[in-house]
């Protein structure tokens, strides 16, 4: 068995007027029937990498790899139409602000079923009752309703909840999650991860998480990538963070606040250059490493 | 706030000075922004194009006793409606003989005339009832603005022609017609900008200093109002330059023999099944310079607009 | 969550929807500009330099009765109730008479608006149908060379007198190509033998059924219909582009597409849908832009409107026919500007 998804020296760049401008350089990673964490500072790529994927990048950001493989299947061999199928029916991705990732003028049912009805060619009563189950099965009380309503009737919670609704309805393999928290309220943030969390488990599916927030990602995730000013600078287990030994990693670590060991100052992360100019860590595993 | 405005320092030349990412008082910085628009401003070709026509109105209007070739009153009743390039008439004559040539040249006069007098007053109205709705608030504003909004719910060409008809027909009136028209959105940009800078922390402080509700309008509030007013006037001055035409042209605006295009275009509307080039002309004209002020209008636009960099 | 706030407190602190307190805030503003617009129009009534008693009495009357004429006329009695008498005459239908026609005004006004709205309406209709696409198309494929069309149709609407352009157009077309019919609405063989019936020259020689008239009012419509399809073209397609950019920056496109969504599904169903809010005010807009455009437009034309209606009333001094007609424009004004309210209203559920 391969990996579900692996990426060879993904590069993302986007011309400027001083020159091109490389938000993502010669990346590699893969991922297995896991959860993966990118994580990384605003403009180290990571939300690049997570678009690459889905080859969503607007023009004119140029996107290059040696190969980006889906169970084997080269996905930039692919024409644009075969591409589309690959697109939330395989591979699906949430995005952080439901306020903004949500359709104002179209219901929320019908932006539920669009995705469902394209992949599955189901019927309209069929698309409907698959979407309220889809509704129940994020927790949402009153699905009849909530299919009903427009976006901006919702909480950031909600909305978000519908959002993982949206994206799993047609039953992709891999999730790419793009701080799908980072807009909430923190009380609501724990309970949206535990549903998709769950739904990810059950339904035995590779997921990228994207975020910010280290501690999240090595509560959360089994595997992380650090990804510094493009590249990745370190991976390594979740569990295994704290015996990380790149100095931009530690530094991240050291200015989290922590309980049990209080300091009076957090350290300032202390920047180097070199970092950017090192070549990018494998973050490839291969398939019999994972158990 | 210091009132020290240094200069340029002898060593660095003033393009570095303009240029510089870190500039040493309010002026400098101020220029410097400017300077930078400008630079972007010089690489739209469109806009330089629509500079370069207008610089050329300005030109042909300064000189236009040395540029026309003839007076542009003279009547020539035996050469009258010769066509272009014939007997000396580089752009052919009219029905009573005058040079066409000449005629709009001097009514290039005219044009800017209009034009800068509307885009000096429109603006100054929209100004004084903007910043006073805004800062006073109230009924004041409310007022104020509702008042803004009936204007602004009248046909302007309309209710230009209604106030030139009570005011009578002349360059005067069309003139105080077009500006009586074109205030509102100006006072509705007044206003928005004033609502924005009432509350900011500056204009307290200057208010605990002891400084009345004139002396804040007209120190601190206007000078932040006029660079959003300059942007809408440009965009505007197409506009004005047509709906002056058209009222030349109905008759309402200048009046013969005046040189004013639309009029001259108006003139030759008898003729124009035979004589084409007598209302063709004065059209090219005013198509020409209201294409100048859209080309400059829309690449300021570009220039100045905060959401350009989304390309 | 939100759902449940928003039913439990509003609902017992107020009898009234909320929508139908909405409707009547417009009302009540609605309201004032038309008053206030009237009282703009009276005003410009009375400061005209033309002498109104002297118009109906004419130079050689007496004093006598240049005095009853003047008391008849109200013109003795305070601004105030004048404005009063002014404003109850008008919501009676009421414009006094015309001195050219020597009919009442709302007579004229009937009868000329008819030729007005088919012209703007045709006029709308060709703008939207084409503007629309040319805008979206534009917006999708920024920088290319059907952008560049776009901005270069758009830049010439904005620039060109339509006086200008309409005497040039027929020209051509009427005077040296022949293709179409000239001034007017019909070739004058054909005038008297169209029934009056929606006043609509297209539509009422369809109803009767003749074919040849209608050809005929075709190829007289065509020319200023075309004008004014342009310009409503240029403006409209130069919004929709700029809408549509803003639209297509958004989150909810990006979700559309990973959904796998096609990308006419993804500009027409998602982009689209959230444009056509603002589009609907931006068409109302044009379309009274038009009404007003055709001062001109109808002045080139001979076309028997409102425009050139007011227009020749103006040179021949007839201060009732100018404020009526200015009374009309300003109102479908108004009534264009709550049209476009109301149905944004219908459209944006987050208005509701």
């Amino acid at each position: 068995m391969t990996n579900l998804l692996e990426v060879k020296n993904l590069t993302v760049k986007f011309p400027t007027r001083h020159g091109v401008f490389e938000a993502v350089r010669r990346i590699s990673f893969s991922l297995g029937r896991e959860r993966l964490g990118i994580v990384g500072e605003s403009g180290s790529g990571k939300s690049m990498t997570g678009r690459a994927i889905l080859r969503l990048i607007k023009s004119p950001g140029i996107l290059e790899a040696d190969y980006i493989t889906l169970e084997g299947k080269d996905l930039l061999t692919l024409s644009e139409k075969e591409m589309r199928r690959v697109r939330g029916h395989r591979i699906s991705m949430i995005m952080q602000d439901p306020k903004f990732s949500l359709n104002p003028v179209m219901r929320i049912g019908d932006q539920i079923c669009e995705g469902y009805r394209l992949h599955a060619r189901a019927s309209r009563a069929e698309a409907k009752k698959k979407t309220l189950s889809m509704l129940e099965t994020v927790l949402i009380r009153d699905p009849e309703r909530v299919f009903n309503a427009y976006p901006h009737e919702m909480s950031g919670g909600m909305g978000q909840r519908i959002m993982i609704a949206m994206m799993l309805i047609p039953d992709p393999q891999i999730l790419i999650a793009d701080e799908p928290t980072s807009a909430l309220d923190v009380t609501v943030q724990k309970e949206v991860l535990e549903i998709m969390d769950k739904l990810v488990r059950e339904r035995g599916m590779g997921l990228i998480f994207i975020s910010h927030d280290l501690n999240v990602v090595s509560a959360f995730c089994d595997r992380v990538l650090i990804m510094y000013s493009g590249r990745i600078v370190e991976t390594c287990r979740a569990d295994q963070l704290h015996e990380a030994t790149h100095p931009y990693t530690v530094g991240l670590l050291n200015s989290i606040p922590q309980l049990e060991h209080p300091v009076d100052h957090l350290e300032v992360l202390q920047r180097d250059d070199a970092w950017s100019k090192d070549p990018s860590v494998s973050g490839i595993v291969e398939t019999e490493e994972i158990a | 706030m210091s009132m020290s405005t240094e200069l340029p320092q002898k060593s660095s030349s003033l393009y570095e000075w303009l240029t510089t990412d870190t500039p040493t008082s309010r002026k400098q910085a101020r220029l410097s922004s400017w300077y930078r628009s400008w630079l972007e401003l010089r690489s739209n070709p469109m806009a330089m194009f629509g500079i370069a026509i207008l610089l050329a109105l300005v030109l042909i209007a300064w000189f236009a006793p040395l540029l026309a070739p003839q007076s542009p009153f003279t009547q020539d009743l035996a050469a009258r409606l010769t066509p272009p390039g014939e007997g000396g008439y580089i752009l052919g004559s009219d029905s009573l003989g005058r040079d066409i040539l000449s005629r709009l040249i001097y009514g290039s006069r005219i044009t800017l005339y209009i034009v800068s007098l509307v885009a000096l007053m429109a603006p100054i109205v929209g100004l004084f009832v903007g910043t006073a709705a805004g800062y006073l608030g109230g009924w004041i504003d409310v007022t104020l603005m509702r008042i803004t909004d009936i204007f602004l719910a009248f046909p302007k060409l309309i209710l230009a022609l209604a106030f030139v008809s009570a005011l009578g027909a002349g360059i005067e009136n069309a003139v105080l017609a077009i500006v009586l028209t074109s205030w509102p959105p100006y006072a509705r940009i007044a206003r928005a900008e004033t609502l924005t800078i009432r509350n900011a922390d500056f204009i307290h402080a200057i208010k605990l200093q002891g400084a009345g509700a004139l002396r804040i309008i007209t120190r601190h509030i206007w000078p932040l109002c006029i660079s959003s007013l300059v942007i809408r006037v440009t965009l505007d001055m197409a506009g004005i330059i047509l709906t002056a035409a058209g009222l030349g042209f109905l008759g309402l605006g200048a009046q013969p023999p005046s040189p004013e295009w639309g009029a001259m275009i108006s003139a030759g509307r008898k003729f124009i099944l035979d004589h084409w080039w007598v209302a063709t002309m004065p059209g090219l004209a005013i198509f020409i310079v209201s294409l100048a002020f859209n080309l400059l209008g829309d690449g300021l636009r570009d220039v100045l607009d905060p959401k350009k960099n989304s390309k | 969550m939100a759902i449940e706030n928003r039913s439990g407190n509003r609902r017992k602190r107020a009898s009234i929807p909320p929508w139908l307190r909405g409707i009547g805030s417009t009302l009540f503003t609605v309201l004032i500009t038309m008053v206030g617009l009237l009282f703009v129009t009276f005003i410009i009534g009375r400061v005209m330099p033309i002498d109104p008693v002297l118009a109906i009495v004419g130079e050689s009357a007496s004093r006598a009765t240049y005095d009853a004429a003047y008391q008849e006329l109200g013109l003795d009695k305070p601004l105030l109730v004048q404005f009063f008498i002014f404003l109850l005459d008008i919501a009676q239908g009421n414009f006094g008479e015309s001195l050219l026609t020597a009919r009442p005004v709302s007579q004229d006004l009937l009868r000329v608006f008819p030729a007005t709205f088919e012209l703007a309406t045709v006029g709308t209709f060709f703008g939207v149908l084409l503007g629309v696409p040319l805008g979206v198309l534009a917006a999708v494929k920024r920088g290319s060379w059907i952008d560049h069309i776009a901005r270069v149709v758009a830049l010439i609407g904005y620039s060109m007198p339509v006086f200008w352009i309409g005497l040039i157009g027929l020209l051509v077309f009427y005077g040296k190509l022949g293709w179409i019919g000239g001034p007017g609405r019909l070739d004058i063989f054909y005038v008297d033998m169209v029934p009056n019936i929606t006043g609509m020259i297209l539509v009422d020689s369809l109803l009767m059924g003749d074919m040849g008239i209608f050809r005929n009012a075709i190829s007289h419509i065509v020319l200023p219909a075309a004008l004014l399809a342009y310009y409503s073209l240029a403006y409209i397609s130069r919004m929709t582009r700029s809408f549509m950019l803003e639209q297509l920056d958004q989150e909810y496109i990006v979700t559309a597409q990973v959904k796998g969504l096609s990308a006419n599904a993804v500009i027409w169903r998602h982009a689209f849908g959230n444009v056509k809010v603002p589009l609907v005010t931006v068409i109302a807009l044009s379309y009274a832009a038009l009404l007003e455009g055709s001062v001109l437009t109808e002045t080139i034309f001979s076309w028997p409107g409102i425009g050139s209606y007011i227009t020749t009333a103006l040179l021949s001094a007839d201060m009732n026919a100018v404020l009526g007609g200015t009374v009309v424009v300003g109102l479908v004004f108004v009534c264009l500007n709550i049209f476009s309210d109301l149905l944004y209203k219908f459209f944006d559920p987050r208005a509701k």
